[in-house]
């Protein structure tokens, strides 16, 4: 009787927890609904609900978990009708991966001296590199647009590229990934003979690879977000990443600008599932100070 | 005495072979060659933080004391100018009320969730959902802030029905955007953005620490609250330093967020650091730019690294 009265208690308290961890959760889901409805209702139809917020109208915001009229018009005009947009999709995907690529040659090999060569002064280096990482880009805005300008590089998209190829960030997390392997493996490697470019490549890349996958997929939810940098350095509205597209849609068009912003969200949501263990994996190495 | 001083003459040995060591290991052809090879590896990193970083910081450092057109030295007169600057102080008052309040919310709501999730046998869904909102683009996000925190958006929709049928309060017309309470729309969209950032690392230092620990606290009698108290909370300090700069760092991005929501003059509560720079930019006030960015650079410099000292004191 008594073990059945524990058991019950258990489950009671396990259904709880869970419970109060998904109200939260739910929270965190509610905009993903209001985007998914949003997106295939009909212009007429949110125009109704909308207007208490972003008209004249009175009493408050409506909304219906299944539209009265669903509707794929706004994926029609978006994707057929709308060249500017895929003009900006296709300026963030080339600035996304243009960072990316350019994080993994100059980040990563820096990591690995970190991680690897313990020099003098390689502390204080490093000290430096966290320091730079927890700058705000409004701190170094000035700085980064003075030495764009002497190169005019301003207004190209070479502008957001190569300060953001010698951010410090991915090293930190990258460091991490390196600072797992046991180092006594590439002492028994050295002394079989191994050159050291040799360790790097089929040693600490293989070894190490979760913490700059995680760095990766990091890159890839910050930069295609990517807002100060563009609003900052790049004049011409067709250079724009997809980012600043979607505060530019009036709220009349409400509807559109949901659906924009359901295409926005899969690429990011794309990477997020694909990369989820690395990215948790890399949150973790970044806890690993030394 | 006899006895005495041989173990002494012995350790004074040993200590001399380990200094003869540690310069053998310093200047031998090994070190060398190890500084060498350090050097390779970060050469392209280094040439590039140095070219786009470290020397034009340096210029902004040198034209903190130089006006902005025709770059006469002036001494210290632009401090003084963004000290006595309206915009400054509000602004700084706002971004330092702003870490004050958020960081420490953050970081408890993270460890509240962890706990909790840490019980759970089966909670990578749950995490994911927590961690989902990283993933959300920014732009996404503020359409629907306006939607939920405009004057009749769905929060006061909600309070208004909670009001009905409890009938404590009649219909709530609370304007979140232009007054006071944006401040708190920002915070909140902070905590949602990155508790489960936060929560993820909590975790990670929660599952690390051996089980065996708790257990043997378990049975000699030591309940839950007693295990978190002293178990499990000082075997997270190395955590906390961690997530505490993490969060740090990315409080500076709820910029993105007030600057969609409200453009480049919001509500003074949440006129940040991040919109002076961004307006004195527009307007070329770049001397007035460039002594903010050294008085905040050397802030956070001094900050980060006082914590870094109080870390290392606590390992």
């Amino acid at each position: 009787m008594l073990q059945v009265k524990k058991r019950l208690c258990g489950a009671v308290r396990k259904y709880l927890t869970t419970g109060v961890l998904l109200v939260p959760a739910l929270l965190i889901c509610f905009p993903v609904f209001l985007i998914l409805t949003g997106s295939v209702m009909d212009g007429l139809e949110m125009k109704q609900y909308l207007i208490p917020v972003f008209g004249e109208g009175e009493g408050y915001i409506r909304w219906k978990l299944m539209p009265d009229y669903p509707t794929f018009e706004h994926y029609g005009r978006l994707l057929f009708m709308t060249p500017s947009f895929f003009v900006l999709f296709w300026n963030s995907v080339k600035l996304v991966l243009c960072i990316l690529v350019g994080q993994l040659l100059v980040g990563v090999p820096a990591a690995w001296a970190f991680a690897a060569y313990s020099v003098r002064g390689s502390r204080a280096l490093f000290a430096m590199y966290v320091v730079l990482m927890l700058l705000p880009f409004q701190v170094t805005m000035l700085s980064s647009y003075l030495v764009l300008d002497r190169l005019s590089l301003m207004n190209t998209h070479a502008a957001i590229i190569l300060p953001a190829v010698f951010s410090t960030l991915p090293i930190f997390l990258s460091y991490g990934g390196f600072r797992a392997i046991p180092p006594q493996l590439f002492e028994a490697a050295r002394i079989d003979g191994a050159g050291e470019l040799r360790i790097f490549l089929t040693m600490g890349l293989p070894l190490g690879k979760s913490g700059l996958l995680s760095a990766m997929v990091l890159g890839f939810l910050e930069y295609w977000n990517l807002m100060e940098q563009p609003l900052a350095f790049l004049e011409d509205k067709a250079l724009w990443p997809l980012s600043l597209y979607l505060p530019e849609i009036s709220w009349l068009q409400a509807g559109f600008a949901l659906c924009a912003s359901f295409i926005t969200l899969v690429p990011a949501a794309f990477v997020f599932v694909l990369g989820q263990d690395y990215l948790e994996q890399g949150i973790v190495y970044s806890g690993l100070k030394e | 005495m006899v006895e005495m001083s041989k173990t002494q003459r012995m350790e004074e040995g040993l200590h001399n072979l380990k200094i003869q060591n540690k310069r053998e290991r310093r200047n031998g052809k090994k070190y060398r060659r190890r500084q060498r090879t350090f050097l390779l590896f970060l050469l392209p990193s280094f040439a590039g933080v140095t070219l786009f970083v470290l020397l034009p910081f340096l210029d902004v450092v040198k034209r903190s004391f130089q006006t902005a057109v025709t770059g006469e030295f002036t001494g210290v007169k632009n401090y003084g100018v963004i000290f006595q600057n309206q915009a400054f102080l509000l602004a700084v008052k706002n971004t330092a009320r702003f870490t004050v309040v958020c960081i420490p919310l953050l970081v408890l709501a993270g460890l509240l969730v962890a706990l909790t999730l840490s019980n759970l046998k089966n909670a990578s869904l749950i995490k994911s959902v927590y961690l989902f909102p990283l993933a959300m683009p920014t732009a996404t996000i503020v359409l629907v802030w306006k939607m939920v925190f405009y004057r009749q958006g769905f929060l006061n929709l909600l309070l208004t029905k909670i009001g009905e049928l409890t009938g404590l309060w009649g219909s709530v017309t609370t304007d979140y955007l232009g007054t006071g309470a944006s401040f708190w729309v920002l915070v909140a969209s902070y905590l949602w953005k990155n508790t489960g950032y936060t929560v993820v690392l909590w975790l990670a230092g929660i599952l690390a620490i051996p089980g065996e620990f708790i257990e043997a606290a378990r049975v000699d009698g030591a309940g839950r609250l007693k295990c978190v108290r002293h178990i499990i909370l000082p075997n997270l300090k190395g955590s906390f330093y961690t997530i505490v700069i993490l969060s740090f760092l990315n409080s500076f991005k709820i910029y993105r967020e007030a600057y969609l929501v409200a453009g480049s003059y919001p509500q003074e509560d949440i006129y940040l650091l991040q919109h002076l720079f961004n307006n004195w930019f527009v307007n070329l006030e770049f001397d007035k730019m460039a002594a903010s960015a050294v008085c905040v650079g050397a802030v956070l410099f001094v900050a980060i690294m006082a914590l870094q000292r109080i870390w290392d004191r606590v390992e």
